[in-house]
């Protein structure tokens, strides 16, 4: 165990597998100036490449990488330059093994950094989990640890899927237990960060620490929060979270991506499915706004779910279930 | 190249493969013709790739069997040109479970992958890419592969085009970009959409060679590519080759003839038609070669044959089982 930085468990797992694989490789912008500069020495330049500012072109060369038997980490840098290669994920990466009838498989990892709340304006803080979600062939994990983020990597790097790896920003400085050894953390698996038993708080990203924040704040007010991270989006853990709200009966999400066809709308609706019985009261989805992330951080600060905002829900939706509903900002 | 040279090449290659190029390019022409009768019976979009049989035949023809392979919408003469039966294609085309992709992927997604070919796609330009990171692959792999990347005159005009060719440029990657220029992107003359008439210039623009062949003759093209794969798997890059040639049909099969005015006229076509790459091909046979029209006649009724067993076995065939419909999505 080593109390290190999600960024450095992230780092980890790419090495240690670049070590034991020798078919993974990783393609992006600056690689061999910048995040990668000092691994150059250990793995070379043929393994480390520093691409052209072409995503349409690295992304699917990787898949091309894929399809012939190696194990490409495609590095996207932020998460609304995934847009641009769009045609290569969507039609290439998440098809080719359905559309060719199980002939091919395309074992690549992308990985893409969530920029919001840092003012980073529309073009480069998206949180589009979501809307990949809506590509039937694409696997999508969202790391909230950094005892997560290496293992789950380390997973994708084994899956032999396309998969998906969204690192949210504000979590990159966040310390934490990382065992050394190695290990995994099993796609498709969401995490029970805290047992409670009145409300559900189901959490994606950064607002998993927001919602472990709320938890304790309605401890003082006699409310027993469960809180999960749900790690991964595709496949999504229905079970946990359906389990979850079959005990407390209230169920709040928590992700600051927009709320229209989002993770918390498949996390509503499951619910409405599957526990409809159970439910106390109606669901809260706590999202952003339907709108472009604006400039401005008087602007931006009002975006996202805080853990005053699921504090107010939870105690809202406890105390009074009729006022409680989706809370946008 | 000279014409002492073009000869040389011609001389090299033995008889056996000269026969096998024809039977390749008599595959195309009549498993499209065939294919175009059955539209009324097929399901979907139809693509046929009459008229541009030398140019498939003659790169495919360049390659190894273990050299990778990228395509089009314009599909079938691609596998067909390196060499996989026609049987489980014909199926494909039915969307039969004993097609290539099992009927999950159809005319245009075409893909062999035990015979090299990566996959055919209805998206033009998206596979050039795709082309790219499998020369990477056999690069990083330290084998001496190849990936022969067709794509369209259509799809020079795609950003795809420029971020592929520049990549493999400046890695030096074993790839073979064959631009089938038919002359037509849909229903547009590339004398709208593109402002050079050959598109091999734009070879100059990543320092690699550019070459422009006469896509009707199957033995130039051989030539051409065989120059560019060797290029390639010597190390020293790709190579852009231009090969001009037309397709006598429409851009796709459709169950009604179209109404819309024409955008070709009678006389291009039939001038295209008057160097027919078959006809041509045949013509050298006979009198370079001494091929009897018994011996060519014999050829031909052998692929009828092919092409007829191909479609009897694609009707035969049991269409997928619903349990397929959600198999095959992830590893």
């Amino acid at each position: 165990m080593a109390l290190i930085t999600y960024a450095e468990a992230a780092m980890q797992a790419i090495r240690e597998e670049m070590r034991s694989d020798s078919r993974v490789f990783v393609m992006g912008e600056d690689l061999q100036t910048f995040a990668y500069a000092d691994a150059l020495a250990e793995f070379g330049t043929e393994r480390i490449r520093s691409t052209p500012i072409c995503e349409t072109g690295f992304f699917g060369a990787g898949i091309g990488a894929a399809l012939t038997g190696l194990r490409p980490v495609i590095e996207g840098a932020f998460s609304t330059f995934l847009y641009s290669a769009m045609d290569q994920i969507a039609n290439q990466a998440a098809k080719s093994r359905y559309m060719f009838g199980g002939q091919a498989s395309v074992p690549i990892v992308i990985r893409v950094m969530v920029s919001y709340g840092f003012a980073s304006a529309a073009h480069h803080a998206d949180r589009p989990w979501g809307l990949f979600a809506q590509v039937p062939g694409l696997k999508i994990i969202v790391p909230a640890t950094g005892h997560d983020v290496k293992g789950l990597l380390k997973a994708a790097l084994r899956d032999g899927n396309p998969v998906l790896c969204f690192e949210d920003r504000s979590l990159f400085g966040l310390r934490g237990e990382v065992p050394d050894h190695d290990y995994t953390v099993p796609i498709g698996v969401a995490d029970v960060k805290q047992a409670g038993s009145d409300v559900t708080l189901v959490a994606v990203a950064g607002v998993v620490q927001h919602s472990l924040t709320a938890a304790r704040t309605l401890q003082d007010h006699g409310i027993s929060a469960e809180v999960i991270d749900v790690r991964t989006v595709v496949p999504l853990d229905r079970r946990t979270i359906v389990s979850s709200v079959t005990k407390t009966g209230r169920l709040i999400i928590v992700d600051p991506a927009p709320g229209m066809c989002s993770l918390a709308s498949e996390v509503a609706a499951t619910v409405a499915e599957q526990a409809f019985e159970s439910l106390k009261g109606p669901v809260v989805r706590l999202t952003a706004p339907d709108v472009p992330v604006p400039f401005s951080p008087q602007l931006e600060r009002l975006m996202y779910p805080t853990a005053e905002k699921i504090v107010a829900a939870a105690l809202r939706l406890v105390s009074r279930p009729d006022a409680a509903s989706r809370v946008a900002i | 190249m000279s014409t002492a040279m073009r000869d040389k090449a011609r001389e090299q290659l033995a008889h056996g493969v000269l026969i096998e190029m024809l039977r390749r390019m008599l595959r195309i022409r009549l498993f499209d013709e065939r294919a175009a009768k059955l539209r009324s019976v097929l399901p979907g979009p139809l693509h046929n790739s009459i008229g541009q049989e030398a140019e498939i035949v003659g790169a495919c023809m360049a390659l190894r069997e273990d050299d990778y392979m990228t395509g089009n919408h314009r599909s079938h003469g691609h596998p067909i040109g390196k060499g996989v039966d026609l049987r489980p294609l014909m199926a494909e085309l039915y969307g039969k479970a004993t097609g290539v992709c099992g009927g999950k992927g159809g005319s245009m997604h075409l893909a062999v992958f035990s015979a090299g070919s990566l996959g055919e796609a209805g998206i033009v330009g998206s596979l050039m890419p795709v082309a790219v990171g499998a020369g990477l692959s056999a690069k990083l792999r330290g084998t001496d592969q190849i990936c022969l990347c067709f794509f369209g005159d259509g799809a020079a005009n795609c950003g795809p085009f420029h971020e592929s060719l520049n990549l493999a440029a400046i890695w030096k990657l074993p790839v073979v970009f064959l631009c089938e220029n038919n002359g037509y992107a849909l229903f547009t003359a590339q004398r709208l959409t593109t402002a050079i008439a050959d598109i091999a210039q734009r070879a100059s623009a990543y320092a690699i060679p550019g070459v422009v062949v006469d896509g009707q003759d199957v033995l130039a093209v051989h030539h051409q590519v065989t120059i560019a794969a060797e290029r390639a798997r010597s190390g020293a890059g790709p190579t852009l080759i231009e090969a001009k040639t037309y397709r006598y049909c429409e851009h796709s099969e459709f169950p009604e003839p179209l109404k819309m005015p024409p955008y070709r006229s009678t006389e291009e076509i039939d001038s295209w038609r008057a160097r027919d790459p078959i006809d041509l091909f045949w013509a050298h046979l006979r009198d370079k070669e001494g091929l009897s029209t018994k011996d060519f006649n014999a050829v031909r009724k052998e692929v009828q044959e092919e092409v007829e067993a191909s479609v009897s076995f694609a009707e035969r065939s049991p269409p997928p089982g619903s349990e397929s419909l959600l198999e095959h999505l992830f590893v």
